[in-house]
């Protein structure tokens, strides 16, 4: 022991030791008090995994998504770490409003610790900082364009605005120095400043003493044994909860943000919900100033000063009183608006389509990720290049207005324009191309139903043979169908194409002879006769890329054409679109090995 | 002021309260701790690439009286989260010792890690940062911190004219190649 005795000597640390354990507890230790440790503890917890976090992000717009990727889905414990971190976060935010009832509640806000009270509300408003801050560093979709709307409504205050959002966001837009800044103020800035009022805060608190809740039940007792056991047990319960959220959901990482994709269902973190939705009844311009300010600086401003004026006003003789049922109305308010937001959402359809397609994204970017690894360039640049991600969207943008895909838009909306044009899912495979030689099914509107062909000559074909058919002449058909549906070659039907091969030739000679399609269409040899579209390939991704280049092409329609513009030839989209939703709606498009899957 | 009380007898009170204190103290500590290691200590898991054969040049830009010349070594490389396509890895000297027949040495120089130089003029090896020499058959010259040869890596010619190199990387300071 004569080491301690002599570093005692040197530091006095005993004596520290001493005043941090046996600080006196009025009335003995109660439950009550534990909300301000729970929130050292959460700090505490913030701090660790964040530093470690540190080690492997990479704050830059190439690489933020990806290092998270990184630690999120291959680094040992990775999922935990961040998951930790993550709802962490979000256990201090309910702590922090639990904090601040309780002082409001038991008056602790009063003379003699009024600046202690400040000191709180300042560190109130760092931690909601290093939720902002903290919320973009994933550079995912739902933070890029969340925070963007965030910094948009920040260059809004009258005069310095412009130039406080250019400062913040390190220039003129969202790029490299966004995130450097961001995550200085993240790991830097904000818990420098923390750790400096949190001293400030502790050491008041201590001056203080806490703040007695009467009536005394017990005697006063010291700190240690009793209420430090009540704090770490409260500060256990904390992390339990934290657990259970990381372990049934972990941390979401969304799809990486793309500036040339805008994500309708962006919102804030669930806490800023009420913000978001207050600013819903601020539109347009006041007068001098744009209304948005009012909702998101004028009120919240006003909120902030009363909530500093509470040790003054308390002063008076209804002023707690006051303090308290503002504070009240306060978390009503923001609990009402909360729900408001979330009950509009839920049945806002866009938003719901938005978040599905985002939740596809963000999957999909992951095995693309995983399989073939993430280019220099960013990860973005692998849901751009995907046909799965956007061969949908393409189908959406600029098809959708007259097909349909399964009934909907390619992503699960059901455009406003009705349907006047063939249902493409499955297109020119064997269920689909049977239902076009289905007498009762070419006029309707999943085939020609809405298009000038829904009485052309294939049509009237279609219905005056087909009912009359033999039971050979069916048979014919079918082999028909299977030899037509064998020229998609489509991936999902390779297996099947493979086993047939037999019934694929004799169907084959059909088209060509007795049931005699060749007499308008081309099938494998010329055919100066042919005006209607070419059979040759008829659905494979060639075919189709050609057919969407220019539908008016001889090969295809040619002057008979009906609506449809020439996508290629208009230059409506680029080569690499085109090929993108050809191979989606041929359900062709990149898969890893099931091994890498299962991993 | 408040009146500060030294707990009576404090080896009685509450052993239990204490352990259970500074039990969960310890739970609530190592959680977010360990698993901050676990990351930390996740590249201990990583293995370097290991050696695969690759085309570094064809035969004829080796010159035929024997002198070694430099060559680039690509191939797909990862780091962390990118896969880069055909980025250079490292760099080897090759050198014919028959019309058919090719050496390779890896440039980078056993003693510390820089890269050597080949001196045409000495027909050796040097390294620029501790003068480290070799032979042009990749032995260490007297006089020299490192200690061993150049690192000799594996040939092989496919398809008469194509130099296929095994590239490998090994530990510097070391008498003996240890794969990096």
């Amino acid at each position: 022991m004569k080491f301690f005795d002599w570093l005692d000597g040197r530091t006095g640390y005993r004596k520290i030791i001493h005043e941090a354990l046996y600080e006196n507890v009025p009335g003995g230790a109660r439950w009550r008090y534990v909300w301000g440790s729970t929130l050292t503890f959460t700090l505490a917890v913030q701090f660790i995994t964040g530093i470690f976090l540190w080690m492997a992000y990479s704050p830059s717009s190439q690489t933020a998504w990806e290092s998270v990727y990184y630690i999120q889905n291959e680094m040992t414990g990775g999922w935990l770490l961040r998951g930790i971190h993550h709802f962490t976060a979000q256990a201090m935010t309910i702590l922090l409003v639990l904090h601040l009832m309780q002082v409001i509640i038991d008056g602790a806000y009063k003379a003699p610790r009024e600046v202690n009270f400040w000191f709180g509300v300042a560190l109130l408003f760092l931690v909601l900082g290093l939720s902002l801050t903290g919320y973009l560093l994933p550079w995912d979709q739902k933070g890029y364009w969340a925070t963007k709307v965030a910094t948009n409504i920040m260059a809004l205050t009258p005069i310095i605005g412009p130039a406080l959002q250019k400062i913040l966001i390190g220039g003129a837009d969202y790029g490299h120095h966004t995130l450097t800044r961001f995550f200085a103020l993240h790991a830097g800035v904000l818990p420098g400043l923390i750790i400096v009022l949190l001293v400030g805060h502790i050491y008041l608190f201590r001056r203080h003493g806490l703040t007695a809740k009467e009536p005394r039940r017990r005697p006063d007792a010291p700190f240690w044994p009793d209420q430090l056991l009540k704090d770490a047990v409260a500060c256990l319960a904390v992390l339990a909860v934290i657990m259970v959220f990381v372990l049934k959901g972990g941390a979401e990482l969304g799809a990486p943000a793309d500036p040339s994709e805008p994500f309708a269902a962006a919102r804030p973190e669930w806490y800023f919900l009420f913000l978001f939705q207050l600013l819903e009844y601020f539109k347009g311009q006041y007068g001098f100033f744009d209304a948005p300010i009012v909702g998101a600086l004028i009120l919240p401003g006003l909120i902030m000063l009363i909530l500093v004026l509470m040790p003054i006003v308390g002063k008076w003789r209804l002023g707690h009183r006051f303090n308290l049922s503002f504070t009240v109305a306060l978390l009503l308010g923001a609990a009402m608006l909360t729900a408001i937001a979330v009950r509009h959402d839920a049945k806002d359809a866009d938003y719901n389509a938005s978040l599905r397609t985002a939740h596809r994204d963000s999957e999909r970017v992951k095995v693309l990720a995983r399989a073939r690894g993430i280019p220099p360039s960013g990860a973005a640049a692998l849901l751009r290049e995907d046909a799965f991600a956007q061969g949908p969207r393409i189908f959406a943008r600029n098809c959708a207005s007259c097909h349909r895909y399964d009934g909907h838009d390619g992503l699960a909306q059901v455009p406003s324009d009705p349907q006047s044009a063939p249902d493409l899912k499955g297109f020119a495979s064997r269920e689909w191309i049977a239902g076009m030689l289905d007498p009762a099914r070419i006029s309707s509107s999943n085939y020609f139903g809405a298009t000038k062909f829904a009485d052309g000559k294939m049509a009237k074909w279609v219905k005056r043979n087909v009912p009359k058919h033999t039971a050979e002449q069916q048979a014919q058909m079918r082999q028909i169908v299977i030899a037509l549906s064998a020229e998609a070659q489509l991936k999902s039907q390779r297996a099947l194409d493979e086993k047939d091969s037999a019934e694929i030739k004799a169907g084959r000679e059909f088209i060509d002879g007795d049931v005699a399609c060749t007499e308008c269409h081309k099938f494998h040899k010329e055919n100066e006769e042919a005006t209607a579209p070419d059979l040759t390939g008829y659905g494979s991704r060639q075919w189709m890329i050609d057919f969407i280049t220019n539908p008016a092409h001889e090969r295809f329609y040619g002057k008979r054409s009906d609506r449809m513009p020439a996508y290629g030839v208009e230059k409506m989209l680029d080569q690499k679109q085109i090929e993108m939703v050809v191979d989606w709606l041929r359900g062709d498009w990149f898969e890893p090995d099931t091994d890498l899957v299962s991993k | 002021m408040k009146k500060r009380l030294t707990p009576l007898n404090p080896q009685r009170r509450g052993f239990i309260k204490r352990f259970s204190a500074g039990l969960i103290g310890g739970v609530l500590g190592l959680v977010p701790f360990l698993s901050g290691l676990a990351v930390l200590f996740d590249p201990l898991r990583r293995k370097s690439a290991g050696a695969s054969a690759i085309h570094v040049a064809s035969l004829s830009a080796i010159p035929e009286d024997g002198t070694p010349r430099k060559f680039s070594v690509l191939a797909s490389r990862a780091d962390a989260w990118n896969k880069s396509p055909q980025t250079p890895i490292g760099a080897v000297y090759l050198r014919r010792t028959g019309p058919k027949t090719v050496k390779a040495f890896n440039v980078v120089c056993p003693h510390a890690g820089c890269f050597v130089e080949f001196v045409a003029a000495r027909k050796s090896y040097y390294c620029p940062c501790h003068r480290s020499a070799f032979a042009l058959d990749g032995a260490i010259a007297s006089a020299s911190p490192a200690k061993r040869g150049l690192d000799e890596l594996e040939v092989e010619i496919r398809n008469g004219t194509e130099v296929w190199v095994k590239f490998q990387n090994f530990l510097a300071g070391k008498a003996e190649k240890i794969p990096a």
